[in-house]
């Protein structure tokens, strides 16, 4: 006797080579809206290829790539509104450049400096989360705090296909499902947790069925196809905004770089592979979209890599340019006031008596 | 004023602060229509709701993060962990996030959660229902850990914990969660926090304690005094971070020191205090003794009272701070 069947879905818009596989959403229709998406992936790589060369010459620290994923992170944000609040993980630069993050706030961070996770802009939006899976109960807690004001808005939590093996993770879920909270989970399955393949993850077929063992809808998506990711999670955002409950979105991607500068794919992964996944990657598959369609121009192509180059660049600038923070600022956060128990640690690193 | 133990004081301050401001919530396993299994929670679900007390999933971790998502919104949680023996699964949340989301983001998110759970042993309970491992929370920055000793504690520094705006571990000597009552005005009046409450003054030696070893410790303190030995009693009430600035008057003061903790000897707290008065010239005119519980597995019930510190192990670590003076 059958007591329940589940399905997962797979969406899909463009294929590998810029063509339509189904009519577009509405959204997608509008060329300027889509050559807006194309740019912040182009910038999100300019970033990623200025941050790697930063790193190379010791001025900012390790820093996890994102490149082949930036439909991933670019699509997500593009879903969501100024109000909802993004929990990523340490790899969704391209949303944190759209969301309004700044590129000299994230050379900063990535330098090694907390003023970089002091956002301008978006302020409630939590910062990169190193421990793997860690902030899917924040999401969870950020979404019901919304829920108790009986505010319109949504949290968008993201992580990678090894996050989803974590306790935390399904203890998210679980509890997300039972609240209905306005939650919208991204798996950005990049295959690789380091050296670990996604087969070697989990047994199961998909990441998104891990949604359904805590009641909550999960779809699937090509991860490399920015409109399906735009579209997906603006339908589950749509939804959780309107007491919908949360959703679970797995957008399959690949990890093209190394997991972080400090890694070396070479040693765990075969390079035929890599080069298999580059023909999927999503800004040629864009790019052939718009050019074939007329809106998009190898001039338009030259002057979006000038500008995003000079972007990157003085965000870099402005970044070497920052003086450091005085060595006060190592206890001036840790509580809203210094407990007078710590007032003579402090001291001394004012006085810098730790300099022997 | 009304007559309360200490379970009801928590339950009074509870209910006060969701009285006070909307934004505190309590969630936890059991907090609703059971009232937890220490019925510590009984009746806020009643008075505020299923919105404002949530029954949560068996999820330690979830309930830990989920307050840390809660508490960077502005909502003031306060998740309860049914024993402190069930607490470790939220300590990834409480070193990882908790204690440092001001640090990291300069003061852009908060924390102001309160976490709740009962430790401690000697009232005969299962497996993992009687550890005093408040030293592994201690040891984290940017959280603090209270311990209440009395019912008027309870009330004025869970107030406290609940309103301060930072991450506050509440540990609740659940032995004496009953043991006593006493006259507290539910005033909304919190206690200070980071201040250490001196019980008792004497002049001949200090006895440094919190929690439920309190109550062992004041009758030692009585007996003591009929010995002629005049002892100033110390609850430490903050463990993070310790006013060690009123444990060394006081030491300064008597010259001599006991430490009295529940928690193995090992990197307890005890060892913290040591330290920082061996480091003070001209305090201590003895050696300082420790009374704690053993470096073991916290013994199941049968075997329980060999572990927990007693009255004449006090008595005895007094009379060796002080061998020149007072004949065994």
């Amino acid at each position: 006797m059958q007591v329940a069947t589940f399905a997962v879905t797979h969406h899909r818009f463009l294929d590998p080579s810029g063509r339509t596989v189904q009519p577009l959403p509405a959204f997608a229709n509008d060329p300027e809206t889509l050559r807006e998406l194309y740019r912040a992936m182009v910038l999100t790589r300019t970033f990623d290829t200025k941050a790697i060369a930063l790193q190379r010459s010791s001025r900012i620290g390790t820093y996890p790539s994102s490149l082949g994923q930036e439909a991933v992170a670019v699509g997500l944000a593009a879903a969501m509104t100024a109000d909802d609040v993004l929990l990523p993980s340490f790899r969704e630069h391209g949303a944190q450049l759209w969301r309004g993050v700044t590129p000299t706030e994230m050379f900063l961070y990535w330098g090694g400096d907390e003023r970089g996770s002091d956002f301008a802009v978006p302020r409630e939006d939590f910062p990169n989360s190193v421990p793997i899976g860690s902030q899917a109960p924040h999401a969870v807690g950020v979404a019901l705090a919304m829920k108790l004001r009986r505010q319109p808005r949504a949290a968008v939590c993201v992580f990678g296909d090894g996050a989803t093996s974590k306790g935390d993770v399904a203890e998210a879920m679980n509890m997300a499902g039972n609240w209905r909270a306005p939650v919208v989970f991204v798996i950005s399955n990049n295959r690789w947790a380091i050296s670990v393949p996604r087969a070697a993850q989990t047994a199961a077929a998909t990441l998104a069925q891990k949604a359904i063992a805590a009641g909550i809808p999960g779809d699937q998506v090509d991860g490399n196809d920015v409109i399906a990711v735009r579209h997906v999670v603006g339908e589950a955002l749509h939804a959780a905004r309107a007491g919908g409950g949360p959703r679970v979105v797995e957008a399959l991607t690949y990890r093209l770089s190394d997991h972080t500068t400090a890694d070396s794919a070479k040693r765990y992964r075969d390079q035929d592979a890599v080069a298999e996944a580059w023909k999927e990657e999503p800004i040629g598959r864009l790019r052939a979209y718009l050019t074939g369609h007329g809106a998009w121009s190898d001039d338009d192509e030259c002057q979006l890599i000038d500008e995003s180059t000079a972007r990157i660049d003085r965000a870099a600038e402005q970044y070497f340019a920052m003086e450091p923070a005085p060595p006060s600022a190592v206890f001036e956060y840790l509580y809203a006031a210094l407990p007078k128990a710590l007032e003579g640690q402090r001291d001394e690193v004012v006085q810098g008596h730790h300099h022997g | 004023m009304a007559e309360m133990r200490i379970v009801d004081a928590i339950n009074a301050a509870m209910a006060r602060a969701m009285a006070d401001d909307e934004r505190v919530i309590v969630l936890g396993e059991d907090v609703g229509i059971d009232g937890g299994v220490f019925r510590v929670t009984d009746g806020l679900i009643r008075k505020f709701g299923a919105d404002r007390v949530l029954d949560t999933p068996i999820a330690e971790t979830g309930i830990a993060g989920v307050a840390v998502g809660l508490a960077a919104q502005g909502m003031r949680p306060i998740a309860e962990i049914q024993f402190l023996g069930f607490l470790y699964a939220t300590i990834d949340q409480l070193v990882n996030h908790a204690g440092r989301l001001r640090t990291r983001t300069r003061g852009r998110l908060t924390c102001p959660l309160v976490l709740r759970a009962p430790y401690g042993g000697g009232i005969h309970a299962l497996e993992h229902h009687s550890e005093s491992t408040e030293a592994m929370l201690a040891h984290i920055p940017g959280v603090r850990v209270v311990i209440p000793s009395s019912p008027a504690r309870a009330y004025g520094l869970l107030l406290a914990a609940i309103r301060d705006p930072d991450p506050v571990v509440y540990l609740e000597p659940k032995r004496i969660y009953r043991a006593g009552h006493e006259e507290v005005a539910d005033d909304g009046a919190a206690l200070p926090l980071d201040t250490c409450f001196v019980l008792r003054e004497g002049r001949n030696v200090t006895l440094v304690t919190w929690g439920a070893m309190v109550v062992e410790t004041m009758m030692a303190a009585g007996l003591l005094a009929s010995q002629g030995i005049d002892a100033e009693v110390i609850d430490v009430a903050t463990l993070k971070p310790i006013d060690m600035a009123t444990i060394v008057a006081s030491v300064r003061k008597t010259g001599r020191v006991v430490v009295v903790h529940e928690a193995a000897l090992s990197g307890g707290l005890g060892g913290e205090i040591a330290a920082r008065l061996a480091e003070e010239d001209g305090v201590l005119r003895g050696p300082v003794r420790r009374v704690t519980g053993y470096d073991t597995v916290v013994p199941l019930a049968k075997l329980e009272r060999h572990y927990m510190p007693s009255i004449s192990r006090i008595m005895t670590a007094v009379r060796e701070t002080m061998p020149s003076e007072i004949p065994a």
